[in-house]
């Protein structure tokens, strides 16, 4: 093999390269990172399971939508029995009062862009 | 050969329906929406309207309807002609009624302004041509729009014959004197118009615009309800007056209409 040398140079570069969010993350001392979310203080439960809100809060919320756009339904009922008024701005953020602390801190963290603050209001405030 | 084409059928036939047993199954997991509408919301047939003119000729009665409706409805305030966003508004007589007037119409009506606002049509042309259902027409009547659908193609706005409908060419939250956070605001690249304050009836309220005339002007300078009850107000406003309805010749068979 001619040039083995430069070859593996060029080699070790590139493996340098392609790994770099790895050690960057590493050596940054954020590896450890996880999404911190600040929970309600007066509330301990969500419409439904916290099991089924982190699953599937994104299609709970495209039904609600739906519901109340295009049948005009705007009160759900929850498996308990207990209802609630469909609407983001003020029966979620009702309890989960800071959304950048919540909303924002896991979709941050996965990188996602949810549009619904693109027209929906939050009463205190971006 | 026999015995592997057995198999291989056998086999097909517990796959093929293996799968058709996975797929509700599979539904069965994301569970069914329980909804029932609020309390106390009103419902109709048929709503309807029916504007007085002369009752809401004046400007205070005017202004206190563009005010009330786009205050709660977080509709931008934007100078610029080209850009602006506008859910009611007054248009002269002559402009809003253009094949209801001849040289010799009586001045009092020629030039006086009217209120305008979507029509909320039987046969409305911005729901025939819009390509992914956002405007859409409720079984009430309500010419409604799910902004989350709308992908801005203006099709709607061409298709209109009233102007009711805006677009939104720029981000219109800057816009916005103080925003409702009861009502969502709009981003750019979205059409918008009056959706017949759809929230307002699914609590029990009459209209914004309805509200306002009515505290400004006095009863019945607009009325509002169901056009499917023979003994509602609006029926028997329509029975009882002259009325009119803007550019009928179109055939869209407009639910506002207009006592001259």
């Amino acid at each position: 093999m001619h040039d083995a040398g430069k070859v593996i140079i060029g080699l070790a570069i590139f493996v340098l390269l392609i790994t770099f969010p790895i050690w960057f993350t590493l050596a940054s001392g954020k590896a450890g990172h996880r999404p911190e979310l600040e929970l309600p203080k007066n509330e301990t439960q969500c419409v439904e399971s916290k099991e089924y809100m982190k699953a599937w809060h994104m299609d709970l919320l495209n039904d609600w939508r739906d519901a109340a756009v295009r049948d005009g339904k705007r009160m759900y009922v929850a498996e308990d029995g207990k209802k609630y008024v469909m609407s983001l701005s003020l029966t979620c953020l009702k309890c989960h009062t800071n959304k950048a602390k919540f909303c924002d801190e896991c979709h941050n963290y996965v990188g996602v862009v949810p549009y619904c603050w693109d027209c929906h209001v939050d009463p205190k405030g971006d | 050969m026999d015995e592997s084409r057995r198999n291989f059928l056998k086999c097909s036939t517990v796959g093929v329906a293996g799968l058709g047993l996975a797929v509700p199954v599979a539904t069965a997991i994301g569970k069914a929406l329980t909804t029932e509408t609020l309390p106390g919301h009103l419902s109709a047939k048929r709503w309807a309207l029916v504007v007085d003119i002369a009752k809401c000729q004046s400007p205070d009665v005017q202004h206190a309807c563009v005010e009330a409706c786009h205050q709660i409805h977080n509709v931008p305030n934007i100078e610029d002609k080209h850009h602006e966003v506008k859910w009611i508004w007054k248009q002269t007589y002559t402009e809003a009624f253009p094949d209801q007037v001849h040289e010799y119409t009586e001045d009092r009506l020629k030039d006086a302004p009217v209120l305008v606002l979507c029509n909320h049509c039987e046969r409305p042309p911005c729901v025939r041509v819009c390509p992914t259902q956002a405007t859409f027409k409720r079984a009430d009547g309500i010419v409604m729009m799910d902004m989350h659908r709308c992908i801005g193609c203006r099709y709607c706005i061409a298709a209109c014959p009233y102007g009711a409908r805006s677009f939104n060419w720029k981000d219109p939250v800057p816009h916005i004197k103080n925003v409702h956070a009861n009502f969502p605001t709009r981003c750019k690249g979205v059409v918008e118009k009056c959706n017949l304050c759809a929230e307002r009836l699914a609590q029990g309220l009459a209209p914004a615009c309805v509200e306002a005339a009515n505290r400004v002007a006095g009863p019945d300078a607009m009325v509002f309800g169901d056009l499917g009850q023979p003994d509602s107000n609006v029926a028997r406003a329509l029975r009882t007056r002259h009325t009119i309805r803007r550019k009928p010749s179109l055939g869209t068979a407009p639910h506002v209409f207009y006592v001259v």
